[in-house]
């Protein structure tokens, strides 16, 4: 399998901070937004330097999203900026006719979604955001898996014309993609080739599967890792080569078992290519207080998951 | 434009509006016909829109809006005038009004940006939105460094929305001078008077207390009244504070028997309702 050494962990939303700052220096059409959220989501420093360009929301997310949409109508191309909770479910409606059904160039960038948000409990921790973004027409659904990956897909969903639904988190992670890549909205990256069995993994799962994939290696089975960072549109070309290589799939993601990456796999897979698939992801429940690791551990989101769910698959496939 | 010119618009836009909502017996005709004068006055006496001509001798039509005024309609369920004022202020074709809600047509229920009809530029109907829509574009104005201003437009049943609050108070917060709110006060919404639904109190002294400037038009169906307002509102801009105008209207404006009730919130006259309706009205500037 490829190797990933890393040297050092980063959260995800400093990637996007990262993003941010960036942006902020070479796009003037770009403007940020937070609901009283400027420390977490990692934008001081595009503040610091872009002020005038900077809106202060305070807790009222439904008016931020309203007002991001209204930014664009005069060429600007406003972040939006809160948790992962605040910025889906509680805007829901804002979002479907706002941005989406009236196709804004809005960008939602959010953080500390899913469990991994830790102490705060199960009312911030959102698992079912990419259910509600993925089906809503026009909306493009973006799950990066590190800190250089998130920099990279926050510059490019400035770049892309129209909806972005951009998601991120809280806890430090290892740093294990290439500094300054380009990110390409909809390609799935192919993290590690192998022939058993297919891991398809999003955001902080993508590297539990390579833990994972090198416990199994060690089991003498070869497993190919694919990187979904975007949900939506989903590569469907990458996930049906793989699928038909190894016949059968993992899906690994830190969401509700219904209506996430799985779901948008399975219906690839039923609508091209029959091949039996475990999900690694929350069965139908909400989260809870602990730390990020702890949690993973209890709701089955880490690499030794993902081996049990490859082993079974592998055995389903007759 | 003399008061009896808007006067004359806005008797066809009447005639437009019950004929749309008859043509397809669905629709919101009273709203529709008490924010009539406003609409009019908005769009053929106050604001600065772009009057250059493109294909087919329509207005061109950017979204950007860069150096208009702009006019959201965050009620949008009384789409019947605001598709009427557009057409007859150069958007589109006229004949295209008969399309309205009426399968495969850029002329839906309620106004959308997805059938790219020129004139709309965001999508309204899911109620309490439009004026959170309205601060970002005045905001994008003023980075802009334009000096134009934004207008929205809201029913009073829906104020009962809380997002309407939270663009209530973030306007004044950000000293938004180049914004014009108007509060259509028909007093009536779906399930009856709104003072028995669930009252507003005191819009005038909420508004105020939120920091907005606030304004009144005593009778919204008054076409010298209401260019006099719109041109006070704009007098008000440009010190630090937003504006907001409390219209009073009656709902169904302009035909007798859809006056001084909410039956005709949404509700689709007959054929013999319609004839009576436009007996009342007349045909100034030629039915689509």
């Amino acid at each position: 399998m490829t190797k990933y050494p890393f040297t050092e962990k980063k959260d995800t939303r400093s990637g996007f901070g990262a993003g941010m700052t960036e942006l902020g220096r070479t796009n003037p059409n770009v403007v940020t937004l937070c609901a009283d959220l400027v420390g977490s989501l990692k934008i001081d420093t595009f503040i610091k330097e872009n002020p005038e360009r900077f809106i202060q929301c305070g807790i009222a997310e439904a008016n931020m999203i309203g007002v991001a949409a209204g930014l664009t109508i005069g060429g600007k191309i406003p972040f939006a900026t809160t948790f992962a909770n605040f910025g889906s479910s509680r805007v829901y409606d804002q979002i479907r006719q706002s941005v989406a059904y009236s196709d804004k160039n809005v960008k939602i960038a959010v953080s500390h979604a899913g469990l991994t948000l830790g102490e705060d409990g199960a009312t911030h921790q959102i698992l079912e955001d990419l259910a509600m973004m993925r089906s809503l027409p026009n909306m493009t659904v973006i799950n990066p898996c590190d800190f250089n990956q998130t920099k990279a897909a926050t510059i490019a969903a400035a770049e892309h014309e129209g909806p972005v639904y951009l998601r991120f988190g809280r806890p430090v992670v290892p740093v294990f993609t290439a500094p300054d890549q380009k990110f390409e909205i909809g390609k799935a990256w192919m993290v590690s080739e192998g022939k058993d069995v297919s891991i398809f993994a999003t955001g902080h799962l993508v590297w539990e599967a390579i833990q994972a994939c090198e416990i199994l290696e060690a089991k003498g089975i070869s497993a190919e890792i694919v990187n979904i960072h975007t949900i939506k549109p989903l590569d469907e070309k990458a996930i049906l080569k793989s699928v038909r290589k190894t016949k059968c799939v993992v899906s690994c993601e830190e969401h509700q078992m219904n209506g996430g990456l799985g779901d948008a796999i399975a219906q690839t897979l039923a609508k091209n290519f029959l091949a039996p698939q475990e999900y690694v992801a929350v069965d139908n429940s909400f989260g809870e207080s602990g730390t990020p690791a702890q949690l993973m551990e209890k709701y089955g989101l880490n690499a030794a998951t993902i081996v049990e769910k490859a082993l079974k698959v592998i055995a389903r496939k007759g | 434009m003399q008061t009896k010119e808007l006067q004359d618009i806005a008797s066809q836009v009447r005639r437009d509006i019950v004929r749309m909502v008859h043509g397809c017996q669905s629709g919101h005709p009273g709203g529709s016909l008490g924010c009539t004068d406003v609409i009019v006055g908005l769009y053929f006496q106050q604001m600065k829109i772009n009057n250059r001509k493109g294909k087919g001798g329509f207005l061109t039509f950017n979204m950007d809006a860069t150096n208009e005024d702009l006019f959201f309609l965050s009620n949008g369920h009384i789409s019947p005038v605001f598709y009427s004022v557009l057409a007859h202020r150069g958007y589109f074709d006229k004949a295209e009004l008969a399309t309205f809600r009426k399968i495969n047509s850029r002329l839906q229920g309620h106004p959308t940006t997805h059938e790219h009809l020129p004139g709309i530029r965001i999508a309204s109907g899911s109620l309490g939105q439009g004026l959170s829509v309205a601060i970002g574009a005045a905001l994008a104005k003023r980075l802009n460094g334009e000096k134009t201003t934004v207008y929205c437009l809201m029913g009073d049943g829906e104020q009962q929305e809380g997002q309407v609050w939270e663009a209530a108070q973030a306007a004044p917060h950000h000293k938004l001078d180049n914004l014009v709110g108007i509060i259509d006060l028909n007093g009536q919404q779906i399930d009856g008077p709104t003072e028995k639904v669930m009252s507003n109190r005191d819009l005038k002294a909420k508004y105020k207390a939120f920091g907005w400037n606030v304004m009144e038009i005593k009778d919204g169906n008054d076409m010298e009244q209401v260019v006099a307002g719109l041109r006070k509102a704009k007098r008000l801009l440009g010190k630090g504070q937003p504006v907001m105008i409390l219209l009073k209207t009656e709902m169904g404006a302009g035909v007798d028997f859809m006056m001084g009730s909410h039956k005709w919130h949404g509700v689709a006259p007959n054929d013999e309702q319609l004839a009576a309706a436009l007996a009342q009205l007349p045909e100034t500037l030629g039915d689509y």
